[in-house]
């Protein structure tokens, strides 16, 4: 099973997915049974390469069982449709042929990255569709991830690809004027998929991990194919220097580490390293973008060898820019919290009350978590106490819940 | 997002579809049946499981040595977990749609229950982090 391939074949045998399913695509132009053809390819190739060695073309190997799957599924819908309609059968798109440049290869990867995340999919549809098409992933490694049954992720996979070819998006790269746009689309959906996986504990730890490696592979890929783009590299950034903490963001029990009391010497240098380097590439392109400025934020927490050395007042500095650029209430709720490190806590609740009245965030565990840690900066213990355990009865997510209830607890100690 | 849908039934002495016609209990079944395979193909269901009838459940509490001590379900309870589904959506009104389908399901004649459904958010969110 997938399981004997060694690391080496794996990378190779993912990183040829999306070329192969591209090549495949534009010779049957049908984009859901190609996909369904190369899966079983893939299939094919991590139950033969283990046993008879990686083939002297493996691109070609993928190619050619994919034409063959896709060419017997032809024959079958055409001796369907012939029982039918008495149909004659289509004999030049049986001929398989195994060419393909680099350039064209590059070019697929591209389209299927915009083709999986189109806007007209829902965000699960989309990145349960990029993870298996573009990242090669099997639907049962996508649905361990994800805690569902395979039948069920097998099922929003293929009604995914049903919108795509009842929508007639052509395989081919958008048009200059949609070109941003749409990348914005993809961007979103890496950037979802990262924050699936940046978690710590909690029963689905390994596998949740997995996506978050998953994501930056994605997001390193996207970035090779539009190296011109500062926001795809701002993406890479930020997901580099963000997945840089995680080993200090859990103690030993899986219990959620706040960022001020982290261990930073087990924050990864190697990747803050990378991290920052994309992120100065980026920045000098000149065009400032959301992803960008969060990764500068992540940046400079991650360059403070010690909480007291937070550059708190260039923080508030990226934020300010950040407000300007999105209306997104969890920016301004971040907004609210540097304003408060650098201008005092009184300041930071402030800027809270605007929040109140925004049917985004009124009810939104965060807005009563950051409430209640300014709260607590204010030394107001009693209303610290509260929100903290109101956000904890908010929140959908088990770490955090015992998180909070286990400050709201600190707190009723001392008071 | 993943919710669980909880369908409480009223406790009616342990008596499957008691003083239902058989076309009624079939009608419900089928619908019952429907409801699953279309959630199975929006790509929406995680789980959905039918318990056992209320005279079936035993409550069960650690002994002195930690031995299980079992003991028959209280009388007083009116209301009894008849049986559950997880779905994963998009949204919580998706949720609530599956819901209001699912309380709607058939009962004498035809007419719509219109159960109560308890819907709540499972804890599957991933962690931020915190300052």
């Amino acid at each position: 099973m997938p399981e004997l391939l060694d690391e080496r074949s794996e990378g190779l045998f993912r990183e040829l997915a999306p070329q192969v399913l591209g090549a495949v695509v534009r010779r049957f132009h049908d984009f859901p049974a190609a996909e369904d053809a190369v899966q079983e390819s893939l299939l094919a190739a991590s139950l033969r390469w283990p046993r008879e060695g990686v083939p002297e073309n493996p691109r070609g190997w993928l190619i050619q069982v994919a034409a063959r799957r896709m060419i017997d599924t032809v024959r079958s819908e055409q001796a369907r449709r012939r029982r039918e309609t008495e149909a004659s059968l289509e004999a030049d798109r049986l001929t398989p042929a195994v060419d393909a440049d680099t350039e064209t290869d590059q070019d697929d990867t591209l389209t299927l990255f915009f083709m999986c995340c189109h806007p007209s999919l829902t965000p699960s549809s989309a990145i349960a569709l990029t993870l298996r098409a573009v990242g090669g992933l099997r639907t049962a490694e996508i649905s361990r991830a994800f805690l569902v049954p395979e039948a069920t992720l097998a099922q929003r996979i293929s009604r995914a690809k049903q919108v795509i070819k009842n929508s007639g998006i052509p395989f081919q790269l958008p048009t200059a004027e949609e070109r941003e746009q749409r990348l914005r689309a993809v961007l979103h959906v890496l950037y979802l998929i990262f924050n699936e996986g940046y978690t710590s504990s909690g029963g689905p730890q390994l596998q949740r991990l997995e996506m978050s490696r998953e994501a930056i592979r994605l997001a390193r890929s996207l970035h090779a194919l539009a190296p011109n783009d500062a926001e795809s590299a701002g993406l890479l950034a930020l997901m580099l220097l963000t997945d840089a903490r995680r080993a200090a963001r859990t103690g030993p029990d899986g219990e959620l580490i706040p960022l001020t009391k982290q261990d930073r010497t087990r924050w990864d240098q190697a990747e803050i390293s990378e991290g920052v380097g994309l992120l100065t590439a980026a920045l000098a392109k000149g065009s400032i973008g959301a992803y960008q400025l969060q990764a500068a934020i992540a940046a400079v927490h991650d360059e403070a060898a010690t909480v007291e050395d937070t550059d708190w007042p260039q923080i508030l500095a990226l934020y300010e820019l950040l407000t300007r650029m999105s209306d997104n209430p969890m920016v301004a709720l971040n907004h609210a919290v540097a304003c408060a490190m650098v201008h005092g806590p009184s300041k930071g609740l402030e800027q809270l009350k605007a929040l109140d009245s925004d049917p985004r965030m009124s009810r939104h565990h965060r807005l009563d978590a950051v409430r209640a840690h300014l709260l607590e900066m204010a030394c107001d213990y009693q209303g610290a106490i509260t929100h903290y355990r109101i956000a904890a009865s908010r929140t959908t997510s088990t770490p955090e819940r015992n998180y909070l209830l286990t400050q709201a607890a600190r707190l009723s100690e001392k008071a | 997002m993943k919710y669980i849908l909880m369908m409480n039934t009223m406790k009616l002495g342990g008596a499957t579809f008691p003083g239902w016609s058989r076309k009624d209990i079939e009608a419900h079944i089928a619908f019952m049946m429907r409801v699953n395979h279309e959630l199975r193909e929006s790509g929406e269901l995680v789980s959905a499981e039918g318990l056992a009838f209320p005279d079936q459940a035993k409550l069960v509490r650690a002994g002195k040595d930690g031995e299980p001590v079992t003991d028959g379900v209280f009388p007083e309870s009116k209301e009894f977990l008849a049986g559950y589904w997880i779905v994963d959506v998009d949204a919580a009104e998706r949720a609530y749609a599956i819901a209001a389908r699912v309380s709607a399901a058939p009962g004498p004649s035809g007419a719509p229950l219109n159960m109560p459904i308890e819907v709540r958010p499972v804890m599957s969110a991933p962690p931020a982090e915190f300052i």
